[in-house]
């Protein structure tokens, strides 16, 4: 089969490069080795749009970084993202770090970010009551905010598929030759060719970067550790508190999420397994331990989950974007590591446009720019639900009693351009499970709508993709089942 | 929508308190279930052993769930299924707007009084922050139960417990019978969190090993589960390094304590306990908001459902007492405190004018206490103690729920600004 461009990868930058491809005419599909789009970093990083002084000015961070923080408000409208301008701060502990934060401040001025301000002493507390007394001073960035990267993946991933692109999941790229015109790409569900080709693998990016091309890159996968606390502790802080940064990134962070949860996090440390997603007892131990200095007090009872994502660290400290010299058709958005959720948006135009422009594709005319899903029942008002409820009766049935998601949620969820398949695919799509119980109670009822939904056996309902069945076998008959 | 008093729960607790609401003369009841049958977890809980002290029979779980469904229907008791209660909302008037939602639609309920059962929730795994990946396989021990007992599919056929709180114990025993091989029950610390006679029944009955001062440490495979690595632990609860043990499995079920579900209470206003996560009560089991009362596994975690049914009953009755009495001013307050090895009292305030000839406190000890002495004192504003009982026992575990009387007449006398101090001591 013949395509114009094929997307490996189907993270966060993966789908935003898909959709921005969308706009254009062309047979455009994208390769994702997993059962579902945002499964790998996509899923797992601080859900953060930096302001953007943190990147050395000219660099490919630095620009993609602003514009895409940018573009996060429009695109929220557009898309129906999670996403609070909530601010953020550097703070540091000592007099010594504040020559660090004044740079920080040139370097973010350099870069184009907007309202800047250094606040010392007293200030910082009045800023951020919660803030810990040994902060001494701190870089105010009003322009920083949160995300929920589940729902800008998906939501991206949805507006693709209106728009023509097609998702093929576990298809895994096992294989790229280069052929006449274009690629041939080999995977487990047999060979394609396409006339392009866009890298957006994340800690993979350096293997098919490396098929194809003779100037090696080389990722490192740098892991970080989190933990995730109860929405009743959700407003300890407004901000996010960032420790000054160092080499191996932006240090741990004390933060808000888009969806009213406190979150600490991550560590960073260098390995070289591609797969080790796991949390360590002594990575969790550190990151409590640094978090704990930026607040007054850390409600560490109130952890309900710890996870890990990988950044993919390239060896030349920045993003790897377009088309390598000897590679051409062949376009790299390589090595994404923070501040990549923030430049997800810009790196999609502009790789987008690069392909375009060498395929010579032209813009659609009937290009569908909007995407919008049900408003969550609890942020609806009290008419809003009862109106919903008298629509659609499952609105009134209550699936997950902690994050208050419906079952009409859920369907919707399942019945999504992109749907959910699994139980993480409904629960990062609908905050299904999310909660303070972690899914003890809605489990069985989330896995009889999948059976019912999509006509499954419960022994082929997984928690996230094959592989990962959550029930072995049946023990009993049940009348009516 | 008006109503004299609205029940937030259909489980054991709720359905006693209904039961015994109406026989206290308050006829204008509703109870709100979430769940698609009244009873609540006593529904999942198939295994015998309920009800030995409330019927003198021992009957399953849904036996004793039936016997008090009867109860509130040869009542004609109302009751709505399916039905979740988002909000509790105290109102200038002292009524209470409960707002509850169900597939009709939206209802809004003005109460005169609310009785709080909405039970408890299990610890998940996160709460427990165990290291490694988050695959498939790794169940809290109830939501098991329920797949295995209700829903009739088993999560796995190699198993291993995290916890020895009784549901773990209970499912050690019910994964074995359904053919699934237990391989451990490890349990952080050194003595179980369940009851005794379900490790005598559970484990030592069907050879599962139940080892002490022990944790998972690591969880193992990417997907689906594949083993976990345990480890046992210091007195300090530290894993101690070179004791790790790994074991091949494709299910690990936790039972790391329950939670007593109190987010609706929290934004209704009512003061919970730091120690037990419920409300703080009276001897009325009245909260700190007038007019909510709570009851069962939502107040504090029992041990069996005969406790549940009579804490919830006095709490119905005085949420009758609250309805039929216009007259709401406060009475005098007792405070009870704990010492030694004591962890909680339930109630936390005991009202000498309003309570019963004998009040019943629950508590339970933090530690396994040998040869243990129960005092009970009565400390008054100059200081002076008074021993009011004195009871020994040969011992006192977490586990077991413990409890001891105070008489009216004795708090009666007592001076305003008393204190009555729950003592455990012996050795730990």
């Amino acid at each position: 089969m013949q395509y114009d461009v094929i997307v490996i990868g189907g993270g966060v930058i993966g789908c935003s490069i898909a959709r921005e491809l969308s706009r254009y005419a062309g047979k455009i599909a994208l390769f994702e080795r997993e059962e579902d789009v945002c499964e790998g970093t996509s899923k797992a990083n601080s859900g953060i749009v930096h302001g953007g002084y943190d990147a050395a000015p000219g660099t490919w961070k630095a620009k993609m970084n602003v514009a895409g923080s940018k573009m996060m408000a429009a695109l929220a409208k557009e898309l129906d993202i999670d996403y609070k301008q909530n601010g953020s701060v550097v703070v540091a502990f000592s007099e010594d770090g504040i020559p660090h934060l004044k740079e920080l401040l040139a370097q973010g001025v350099a870069n184009g970010v907007e309202g800047l301000e250094i606040l010392y002493g007293e200030d910082c507390q009045k800023l951020i009551p919660n803030l810990s007394d040994d902060v001494v001073a701190l870089l105010n960035v009003p322009s920083g905010g949160i995300v929920c990267p589940f729902s800008l993946t998906y939501a991206m991933a949805d507006n693709a598929a209106v728009n023509g692109v097609e998702f093929c999941f576990e298809t895994e790229v096992t294989g790229i030759e280069k052929a006449e015109e274009g690629y041939v790409i080999a995977t487990n569900r047999g060979t394609f060719t396409t006339r392009a080709v866009v890298n957006a693998a994340g800690v993979y990016s350096d293997v098919f970067h490396n098929m194809v091309s003779e100037k090696k890159i080389h990722i490192t996968p740098r892991r970080g550790q989190y933990c995730l606390m109860d929405k009743v502790v959700g407003g300890l802080v407004k901000q996010t508190i960032f420790q000054l940064p160092t080499k191996l990134g932006k240090g741990v962070l004390v933060t808000p999420t888009a969806h009213g949860n406190l979150m600490i996090g991550p560590n960073a440390e260098n390995l070289e397994d591609k797969e080790a997603v796991f949390t360590t007892a002594e990575g969790l131990e550190d990151i409590i331990r640094r978090a704990s200095l930026s607040v007054k007090s850390l409600p560490t009872r109130q952890i309900i989950t710890s996870f890990a994502g990988l950044r993919a660290h390239g060896d030349q400290h920045d993003f790897v974007l377009g088309e390598p010299e000897d590679a051409p058709y062949f376009f790299d958005a390589a090595a994404i590591e923070s501040p990549g959720l923030s430049s997800a948006p810009a790196i999609g135009v502009y790789i987008a446009e690069l392909a375009a422009e060498k395929l010579e594709l032209a813009k659609k005319e009937n290009f569908v720019a909007e995407r919008h899903i049900a408003k969550a029942f609890h942020q609806m008002t009290s008419e809003e639900r009862k109106a919903a409820i008298a629509e659609n009766p499952a609105y009134g049935n209550i699936i997950c009693r902690c994050e208050t998601v419906t079952e009409a949620e859920i369907v919707d969820a399942i019945h999504r351009p992109v749907g959910a398949k699994s139980l993480d695919g409904i629960k990062r799509r609908t905050r299904t499970g999310m909660g303070r119980c972690q899914a003890g109670f809605c489990t069985p009822k989330v896995t009889e709508i999948l059976r019912r939904e999509l006509g499954l056996d419960y022994e082929e309902i997984t928690k996230t993709g094959k592989g990962s069945e959550i029930l072995d076998h049946r023990n009993k008959e049940v009348a009516g089942k | 929508m008006k109503t004299s008093v609205v029940i937030v729960g259909g489980g054991p607790a709720g359905l006693a308190a209904a039961v015994s609401c109406y026989d206290a003369g308050v006829k204008d009841i509703l109870i709100l279930e979430r769940d698609n049958c009244l009873g609540g977890i006593l529904n999942q809980c198939i295994h015998n052993g309920f009800g030995l002290h409330t019927f003198k029979e021992e009957l399953t779980g849904p036996e004793y769930a039936a016997r008090y469904v009867a109860m509130a229907a040869e009542r004609e008791i109302p009751y709505k299924l399916n039905t979740m209660v988002l909000n509790i909302e105290p109102q200038a008037d002292g009524t209470k707007l409960v707002t509850a939602v169900n597939t009709e639609g939206l209802m809004e309920i003005t109460a005169e009084a609310v009785v709080l059962a909405m039970g408890c929730r299990e610890r998940p795994r996160g709460a427990l922050n165990i290291p490694g990946f988050r695959p498939a396989g790794i169940y809290s021990a109830g939501t098991a139960q329920r797949f295995v007992n209700i829903d009739g599919v088993m999560p796995g056929k190699r198993v291993v417990i995290l916890g020895s709180g009784d549901i773990g114990l209970i499912m050690a025993r019910r994964m074995t019978l359904e053919g699934a091989k237990v391989l451990a029950v490890a349990e952080l610390m050194p003595y179980s969190g369940g009851l005794k006679r379900n490790i005598v029944q559970c484990l030592n009955d069907y050879d599962i090993p139940l080892k002490l001062s022990t944790t998972v440490t690591k969880i193992h495979g990417q997907k689906h589960l594949t083993g976990v690595t345990l480890q046992k632990v210091d007195e300090r609860r530290r894993p101690i390094p070179g004791t790790e043990e790994y074991y091949d499995c494709d299910t690990l079920l936790l039972s790391c304590g329950l939670l007593p579900e109190n987010e609706l209470s929290s934004q209704a206003g009512v003061q919970l306990s730091p120690v037990t996560s419920g409300p703080v009560v009276t001897s009325s089991l009245e909260t700190s908001v007038p007019g909510v009362f709570a009851c069962g596994n939502v107040l504090h975690v029992h041990d069996l459902v005969d406790y549940v049914s009579a804490e919830a009953s006095t709490a119905g009755k005085h949420a009758a007492e609250y309805v039929c009495n216009p007259d709401h001013t406060e009475a005098r307050k007792l405070r009870l405190r704990t010492e030694g090895g004591a962890r909680y009292t339930v109630p936390v305030y005991a009202e000498p004018e309003k309570m019963e000839p004998q009040l019943k406190v629950y508590f339970r000890v933090g530690d396994v206490y040998k040869n243990a002495v129960l005092t009970v004192s009565a400390l008054l504003p100059d200081g002076e103690r008074k021993e009011l009982s004195r009871k020994k026992k040969n011992v006192m575990a977490p586990g077991e729920m413990e409890q001891v009387f105070l008489k009216k007449d004795d708090l009666l006398p007592l001076p305003a600004g008393s204190e009555i101090i729950v003592k455990v001591e012996g050795n730990a």
